[in-house]
């Protein structure tokens, strides 16, 4: 995608402890450092340790980033029912809203793109805890605002030592299913 | 030039400080400034530096006025609740001119408030926290590459000056990742503190000094003398006398006041000719550059003053950026800390605060709005 | 006499701070005799030695001797000293404090530096009341005694000093009081040449406010009172717990040199860190300069 990006933004929302953040972090490093553009990544949660809301915000750019947090989202993912109603308001009446099918019952739009996050993760590694690549595999295959390559990249290089395979096999889960999805952004 | 790395606000604040050549760390976990505690418990034995967590975040701090002591450059890290808790000890070390850096990464108050909630609540609590009358240094960061370069910045200065410096981070910038290309260790400026070289039955720890900061002996350097937080003379001896207390209290302020051009940094954009002004600070201030930038769009004449010394307050610059103004916005998340000052300086315009205290920063739209309204 | 010096001349500063701030006649001066004889029985050298107080009357001590002194916050000197120690392990600390700055406002950093059995010799003089503001209760005053914030009879019962500092970790734990100046002289010699952290507590007194408001005489009845309550542990063993009670048990309560001291403990991180060589070389750098 080589079309000059003021401001793209990326929200991903749901439960502590379902990784939203790692997966924020490493689309962001993605972006920015395998991809040579501008990327930031800023994050919101509660005091627990698991569960409570959770949420991790990209803003991608090729120029500077002000303002480091969502202000009208381009993309949100909710992975909750909470998430859903609460941030389905700050998206872009163009923008993309991916839900969990599995965790979110409903839509606030019928323009929803519904996918079986967590059982895709179990299906394709055995690990719910996947379920985060699979979301951010899919994402960055409909919206191609980053390459595979650096995708890949920065998977190996972020996520604990020993689950690079399981978490590079659930990232290309969540990918080749969205090359199924019609083209989005 | 090293590689660009993602990297976060807290992160780069410990790294910024181990470039800067801190070796000591000690403090007590809590968050949102944990990660620069973990960092350090990582980074610094490598460096043949210290970590130690303490009991709390008194003995945090009195731990770093130790280790500074002792000639190593120290710095303890909290948030709100721990920053009340050290400033008995911040008082001790302006008092006794031990050189220190205190990271404070702002979270959500009064009390326990919101812990991982991002605030900048203790702007007045960083000038006004100790009793009694002293002068302070302050500095906040914007991004994560001035979490690194604020923090290198904040040791020299405490070295410089022989005073506790506080760095205000807010949760936003203590929490962002952005990229960053950090300089090379010998493009970094590093100052070391500045040693006697009399002989030591000659020594004035407290003495005057050009530049008022007169040289400061290690423990174990063959320079025997006594520190307190009492009231002292040049030799650091407890006194009562007037016509010794007084020339001190001069010098410690004379030593930041009359440096104030030195000590102070900030950034004006866009000023010239701007009716409406920003003032801002922290990650608000990036709020304030995206306001400003849609307002440019609309062909309004808006400037930023983003201020990176917050204290000494840099009443000057405030003044001459402001001069042609017809109206000041300060947009802060706390209810008018640093707009405080600012009235006092610009009073006679109209100021106009934008707030927040709800844990959220403080929206480009709400800084909008706030140019819009009559 | 005559013109004889002193033998611990040497070690104070007479530039201008005598007189004391201590009252004639009171215990602490006795305990800073026994520092100073310690210091000089071990030939060290006096820039190599630190003192630390934190508030109090005891805590007045390291401005009279000619080390390196440093005087804290109330309650702070063992957290001043643990950072100073870890910064510099070559220096040799001494910590000291009165009851109510050991005890009860520092009371955390107590038991938090025996834990760590850190190097560091801390000596507290304990005259069971807070002496400089005028004799208010502190954790060491014993019960149904009076103190002005107690002035109906404490019901707070004291610490045990030693029996809190060997549960706490420390390596070397002892009791004299300021009636035996030799034995107290030899107690912190011992805390000082123990690796680990040493707690010496000094048994003294205070005419001026505790005896005073418990019509106990002046400063040489209860010097005397000192002595007559006092007994050596070997004695104390023998007696029952009722026969005890109300003494003053003095001799060595712990002394285990084997466990290791904390900044050798983090010596070996920073060697597996690969920052040992680091860390010598910038204490190297501490060493004099003029």
């Amino acid at each position: 995608m080589k079309t000059e990006i003021d401001r793209y933004e990326i929200r991903l929302a749901g439960a502590g402890g379902q990784g939203l953040i790692l997966a924020g972090i490493i689309l962001a490093e993605a972006v920015a450092i395998y991809d040579g553009r501008n990327a930031i990544q800023t994050q919101s949660y509660g005091p627990e340790a698991r569960g409570g809301a959770s949420r991790a915000e990209v803003i991608i750019s090729d120029g500077p980033i002000h303002y480091p947090k969502v202000m009208h989202a381009d993309v949100l993912l909710a992975l909750s029912q909470e998430a859903c109603d609460k941030y389905f308001f700050d998206l872009k009446p163009d923008g993309i809203l991916i839900v969990d099918s599995g965790h979110v019952e409903r839509l606030p739009s019928s323009q929803a793109l519904r996918l079986p996050i967590m059982q895709m993760a179990v299906e394709a590694t055995g690990r719910p805890l996947t379920a985060n690549m699979v979301a951010l595999g899919f994402i960055s295959g409909l919206t191609q605002i980053v390459s595979r390559p650096s995708l890949e990249k920065a998977v190996t290089a972020r996520v604990p030592k020993g689950t690079a395979e399981a978490n590079l096999k659930a990232l290309a889960a969540g990918w080749d299913a969205a090359e199924g999805a019609p083209k989005q952004r | 030039m090293t590689t660009p790395k993602m990297m976060q606000g807290n992160e780069a604040c410990a790294a910024g400080a181990i470039a800067a050549g801190c070796r000591f760390f000690g403090g007590y976990p809590i968050t949102p400034s944990t990660d620069i505690a973990e960092y350090m418990a990582r980074e610094l034995p490598k460096h043949g530096g210290v970590f130690i967590q303490m009991e709390d975040e008194i003995a945090g701090l009195a731990a770093v006025i130790g280790a500074s002591v002792g000639g190593v450059k120290a710095m303890t890290a909290t948030s709100g609740p721990g920053f009340s808790l050290m400033q008995e000890n911040i008082g001790y070390a302006a008092m006794a001119e031990i050189p220190c850096v205190i990271v404070d990464v702002m979270r959500l108050g009064p009390s326990t408030g919101r812990p991982t909630s991002p605030s900048q609540g203790d702007v007045m609590q960083a000038r006004w926290g100790t009793h009694g009358d002293h002068p302070i240094i302050a500095v906040a960061p914007s991004s994560v590459d001035e979490c690194f370069g604020l923090t290198v910045r904040a040791f020299n200065l405490s070295e410089r000056y022989r005073t506790p410096v506080i760095l205000l981070i807010d949760e936003v910038v203590g929490h962002l990742r952005e990229k960053v290309t950090l300089p090379p260790p010998d493009q970094i400026r590093v100052l070391e503190r500045l040693r006697p070289t009399e002989p030591p039955e000659w020594y004035k720890p407290y003495g005057s000094a050009p530049g008022d900061v007169p040289a400061l002996a290690p423990f174990g350097s063959g320079y025997r003398y006594h520190i307190t937080g009492l009231h002292h003379d040049e030799a650091g001896f407890p006194t009562e006398r007037v016509d010794e207390v007084r020339p001190w209290t001069r010098r410690v302020f004379r030593k930041i006041k009359g440096n104030v051009q030195h000590i102070v940094r900030y950034e004006a954009e866009g000023v010239e000719g701007a009716r409406t002004i920003v003032v801002a600070y922290g990650a608000v201030a990036r709020s304030a550059r995206e306001a400003i930038k849609i307002a440019r769009a609309k062909r309004r004449k808006v400037g930023l003053l983003r201020l990176q010394t917050l204290w000494p307050f840099p009443t000057r610059v405030v003044s001459e950026v402001c001069r042609n103004a017809q109206r000041v916005i300060v947009p802060e998340m706390n209810l008018g800390q640093m707009a405080i000052e600012v009235e006092r300086i610009v009073g006679d315009r109209i100021v106009r605060r934008v707030n927040r205290i709800d844990g959220e920063l403080i929206t480009p739209q709400e800084i909008l709005e706030a140019m819009e309204t009559k | 006499m005559g013109n004889e010096k002193h033998s611990a001349y040497d070690y104070l500063r007479h530039s201008k701070k005598f007189p004391s701030v201590w009252c004639s006649g009171c215990g602490i001066g006795v305990v800073m005799g026994a520092i100073i004889r310690a210091v000089d029985s071990m030939a060290l050298d006096p820039n190599d030695v630190v003192v630390i107080s934190g508030i109090g009357c005891t805590s007045r001590m390291p401005v009279y001797l000619d080390f390196n002194t440093m005087h804290t916050t109330h309650g702070r000197a063992l957290a001043f000293a643990t950072g100073l120690k870890l910064a510099r392990p070559d220096l040799q600390i001494i910590a000291v404090m009165g009851d109510g700055d050991a005890l009860a406002i520092g009371g955390n950093h107590f038991i938090h530096a025996a834990r760590r059995n850190i190097g560091i010799t801390s000596i507290v003089v304990n005259n069971s009341i807070y002496g400089m503001t005028g004799g208010q209760v502190s954790p060491t005053t014993p019960m149904n005694m009076r103190a002005s914030t107690a002035p109906y009879g404490n019901i707070d019962p004291p610490f045990r000093i030693a029996e809190l500092s060997i549960a706490a970790g420390a390596a070397f734990v002892a009791r004299s009081t300021v009636y035996h100046s030799q034995e107290l002289e030899k107690y912190v010699r011992m805390g000082m040449e123990t690796p680990g952290f040493s707690v010496i507590e000094a048994v003294s007194y205070c005419h001026t406010t505790f005896g005073r408001l418990n019509k106990l005489g002046g400063a040489v009845e209860m010097m005397r009172q000192i002595k007559d309550a006092s007994i050596t542990k070997q004695a104390a063993d023998k007696l029952s717990a009722e026969e005890r009670a109300g003494r003053i048990v003095r001799g060595i309560f712990h002394h285990d040199s084997s466990r290791k001291e904390y900044t050798e403990l983090y010596r070996a991180i920073q060697e597996n860190a690969g920052g040992a060589e680091l860390a010598d070389g910038r204490i190297q750098k501490m060493e004099m300069t003029f």
